[in-house]
């Protein structure tokens, strides 16, 4: 699949990109939901240090099964999740399509449920709270309950959360499909500033040809019925990237060939 | 409300029309709140002192409301005493309801094999009259205190019980997937996530379980019946009723509607003050 993905790609940076250090592997994962439900079909992803992978299909397709495979909270049919890092608790964060916080908490509480969860005291853990906040710019809204902020904000502060454990690898389900297209592309950026400044790895589920190509610079093409990585591309462009970088003839060559991929794999279910 | 005042500027002072009549409508709202009832008690009252008057109704038939209020303050010292009684019958059995009935909601939700073997005898109780069974209770059971105190707690606990259930099953599911991810015991995932969800439910259920449980003691009384030490309200409107002192049982209904009254206030305070700040239901809206 790797090696395919290289060749069509024919980019000069791909092996720099396949030389990372491995985090984690599908291999050749099935799952099938009741008795003839075949969600997944034979799937196969590397995630390795650093990569941010965007898992590119269309609605349905197995993309946030595959997510919730990985994220250990259902298991595979058949095949393997295997790490090949140390999976203590908390190297592994989620944030889902909502933001979901808890009502009843106020921003900095959410921020440090994570750590909470671990047995540390909130003065143990203020310092990383104290980072996580920082790094999501939401410092002056630490006492704020979640209804009196915005979608935006919301989601900023469910990004903290995820940060605050300093994961190894940050699951993410569509976080801005329902946010409006000014508050996505702001937060698309911050997320790049965010993943420099960390060094996390990130895959990332989107149905958006547009979001992929902007932030990764791996992007597994899903198809569905049963799904099934068919074809993997990589953005071979630097980081940081910017709003010049979303202007630019590169990003349109790129987004060309993901929505070609995407339009196979729709051909292909 | 925080992005409300961010963006709050100085302007002129000018306040538009619709802001004018939604200003006013709230002003009114407000003070309606607290006058329209007490004018709807006057009109009552007044009319039920004409109609005694006009009609020349007997006071042994229907007193007007001056001898009630007559009666409620000659027999002032029984009826204290008595309202002492069904105060702390009521109160017992609240606090026995709400304890039973989050501890089996909490329990149920530990074991589904307890929930499903035992929520349906819940349900028994629940459609159970309490009239019908409470004879059975004084006659099984030696000690009339404890007698009351099963018959309101049967009525009290069956909506703190479904109420409480109700609110540990509805917590959020993505909120549920991580406390999973990120390993939480049993209890941190009880704690952190399915009580405060379950709180709003609960008051819910302690809203109607208070008034319940004061019915429950004034039914448990009237089955109870004769007096002795520790004779409840409900005994004074029995025993008033047999010697025709009609003024005084309406007296003794006056003092229970008043503590159901202030039963409701009580608990729709707590209820308020504990979900005043994130709760929508507490929340006021801005328009």
């Amino acid at each position: 699949m790797n090696d395919n993905a290289e060749a069509a790609s024919g980019k000069s940076g791909a092996a720099n990109i396949n030389s990372r250090t491995p985090i984690l592997s599908l291999a050749n994962v099935d799952k099938i939901f009741g008795r003839d439900v075949m969600a997944l079909k034979g799937m196969d992803l590397d995630v390795r240090e650093g990569d941010f992978i965007s898992l590119l299909g269309p609605s349905g397709c197995g993309k946030s099964t595959a997510l919730r495979l990985i994220a250990d909270l259902i298991h595979p049919t058949s095949g393997a999740i295997r790490w090949h890092v140390n999976k203590a608790p908390g190297a592994l964060s989620v944030v889902f399509q909502e933001p979901s916080l808890m009502p009843w908490a106020i921003v900095e509480d959410n921020v440090w449920l994570p750590l909470r969860l671990q047995g540390k005291s909130k003065s143990t853990a203020g310092h990383d709270i104290d980072e996580a906040l920082e790094l999501v710019g939401l410092n002056n809204f630490r006492d704020a309950y979640p209804r009196e902020l915005s979608g935006g904000m919301k989601m900023r502060v469910s990004i903290a959360r995820a940060l605050v454990t300093h994961p190894k690898l940050i699951l993410m389900d569509e976080p801005f499909a329902a946010l409006d297209e000014i508050t996505r592309f702001k937060l698309n950026n911050d997320l790049l500033t965010l993943k420099e400044k960390t060094g996390s790895t990130v895959v990332f589920v989107t149905h958006s040809v547009f979001e992929s190509v902007f932030l990764s610079d791996r992007i597994a093409i899903i198809a569905a019925r049963p799904g099934r990585v068919i074809r993997e591309l990589q953005v071979d462009e630097p980081y940081p990237r910017n709003d010049i970088f979303r202007t630019s003839a590169e990003y349109a060559a790129h987004c060309r060939a993901a929505s070609g991929a995407l339009k196979t794999a729709m051909e292909a279910a | 409300m925080s992005e409300a005042s961010a963006n709050r500027v100085a302007t002129s002072g000018v306040v538009d029309s619709e802001e004018q009549a939604r200003l006013r409508a709230r002003k009114i709202g407000a003070v309606g709140r607290w006058v329209l009832p007490i004018i709807v008690l006057i009109l009552a009252v007044s009319g039920w002192h004409i109609v005694v008057i006009v009609n020349e109704i007997p006071h042994y038939i229907l007193p007007g409301p001056g001898r009630v209020i007559k009666a409620l303050f000659t027999n002032w010292g029984s009826l204290v005493d008595s309202w002492f009684v069904t105060m702390a019958i009521t109160g017992m059995a609240l606090l026995l309801a709400v304890t039973v009935g989050v501890g089996l909601a909490v329990l149920f939700n530990l074991s589904r094999w307890v929930e499903m073997s035992f929520f349906p005898y819940a349900v028994v109780l629940q459609v159970t009259p309490i009239i019908a069974i409470a004879p059975l209770i004084f006659i099984y059971v030696d000690s009339k205190i404890v007698g009351l105190l099963i018959c309101a707690w049967i009525v009290a606990f069956f909506p703190i019980l479904s109420n409480t259930i109700l609110g540990l099953n509805s917590a959020d599911h993505n909120l549920r997937d991580l406390f999973q991810v990120y390993g939480a015991t049993r209890w941190q995932l009880l704690r952190y996530l399915q009580a405060p969800s379950a709180l709003p439910y609960f008051l819910g259920g302690l809203r109607i379980a208070g008034g319940l449980s004061l019915i429950g003691a004034v039914v448990a009384e009237f089955v109870a019946g004769s007096g002795g030490i520790g004779s409840g309200l409900a005994f004074r409107i029995l025993e008033a009723s047999y010697r025709l002192q009609i003024p005084k049982m309406f007296a003794a209904l006056l003092l229970i509607i008043l503590t159901g009254i202030a039963i409701y206030l009580v608990t729709n305070f707590i209820s308020h003050m504990l979900l005043r700040k994130w709760h929508e239901s507490a929340i006021k809206r801005e328009n």
